[in-house]
């Protein structure tokens, strides 16, 4: 069995980066998957592998990472100024970020129309 | 008015300074792209001497590695910089592989357990970089989360980045996938261990250090 952790931005929000990044790693570290509502700053992206780091251990291999990004390509003229703006007002809450453990989680696949996490046990798994 | 010139002295004096500080170049990427191979082959081209340790098994860098004072002239400029070798950057370690690769289960450990360091360190060195070469194996999709998170952490930082795809002689590389994956930027295709269009990766290199 995998257990996914949904982590709505608003949790995050308030907190600075190393309580961030902590917070998200323990969940992880309980063997949890993480969906974040929103991405992390990209400072904090790169927090988050080294903290992964210096977690690592006999039971604790890593993480697999995936953050997805909301796309603009098909929209233009107004919609594309009102998804500019949205996106200005919303920031980092638009998007998604995945963080499995790496012992169950081998591999997260994006495309554009759907995301795959590949895990240990059963070969594959689908979401969305 | 006053602070104008001020600002304007500060500016002048501090341009004197850095065009005598070396330029720290930074070559990054995760396990097994070839920026070993590539800061040997700076080397040998400047200095005539090899950087470090190469291996087809990953992780072989574990320790930041710079060599200083690397005098490079191309199309009649010349710059110095202190190229720093790190350790491939990866999210996880499997010590498994690394027994794939034929070694013993307590050096496969060890090993392990170094390269977690390294990935550390290297993401340490980051913000001390004045420009980075990320150097990708374009027989790999080069679409992967950690590249991306190399790659838009270097932007955040407002570092010049040379992206490099890398062992361009093999038949399953494809340079085309690596730029179009990363449009933003310049980059070229190269083989560091054959020495393939090392030309081209000097040009650009002094395209975004110069
Ligand atoms: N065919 C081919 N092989 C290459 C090229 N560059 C590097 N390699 C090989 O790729 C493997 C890894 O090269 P390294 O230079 O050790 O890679 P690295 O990026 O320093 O790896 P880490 O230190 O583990 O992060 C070695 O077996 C090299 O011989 C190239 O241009 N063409
Ligand atoms: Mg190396």
């Amino acid at each position: 069995m995998v257990t996914l952790q949904f982590v709505p931005y608003h949790e995050i929000e308030d907190l600075g980066s190393a309580r961030r990044v902590k917070k998200l790693i323990d969940i992880v570290k309980q063997n949890k998957i993480v969906l974040l509502q929103g991405r992390l700053k990209k400072e904090e992206e790169t927090d988050l592998i080294s903290i992964a780091m210096e977690e690592f251990g006999d039971k604790f291999k890593g993480i697999e990472l995936a953050v997805i990004n909301p796309k603009n390509n098909d929209a233009t003229g107004l919609k594309k100024a009102r998804n500019n703006f949205f996106r200005f007002l919303l920031g980092n809450r638009q998007g998604l970020t995945i963080i499995g453990p790496a012992n169950i989680v081998t591999e997260i696949k994006k495309d554009p129309n759907k995301i795959e996490l590949y895990t240990k046990e059963a070969k594959k798994r689908k979401k969305k | 008015m006053i602070n104008i010139i001020k600002a304007f002295i500060n500016k002048v004096l501090k341009g004197l300074f850095k065009k005598k500080k070396n330029i720290k170049l930074g070559l990054y990427g995760p396990p097994n792209g070839g920026k070993t191979t590539l800061a040997n082959r700076i080397c040998k081209d400047w200095l005539g001497e090899d950087m470090g340790a190469v291996s087809n098994v990953a992780h072989e860098t574990r320790e930041v590695q710079i060599k200083e004072q690397v005098n490079i002239k191309s199309k009649g400029k010349e710059l110095t910089f202190n190229l720093v070798d790190t350790p491939g950057i990866a999210t996880k370690i499997d010590y498994e592989d690394f027994i794939k690769s034929g070694l013993k289960e307590k050096q496969a450990k060890q090993r392990a357990k170094e390269a977690t360091k390294g990935v550390i360190d290297s993401i340490k060195w980051l913000d001390e970089m004045d420009t980075v070469i990320i150097v990708l194996d374009a027989t790999k999709d080069p679409y992967t989360q950690v590249n991306i998170t190399i790659v838009g952490n270097l932007q955040a930082r407002k570092i010049p980045v040379l992206i490099v795809a890398n062992k361009s002689d093999l038949k399953k590389a494809d340079v085309k996938k690596v730029q179009s994956a990363y449009p933003q930027y310049n980059v070229i295709g190269i083989s560091a261990k054959y020495g393939n269009n090392i030309d081209k990766f000097y040009e650009g290199l002094f395209a975004i250090a110069g």
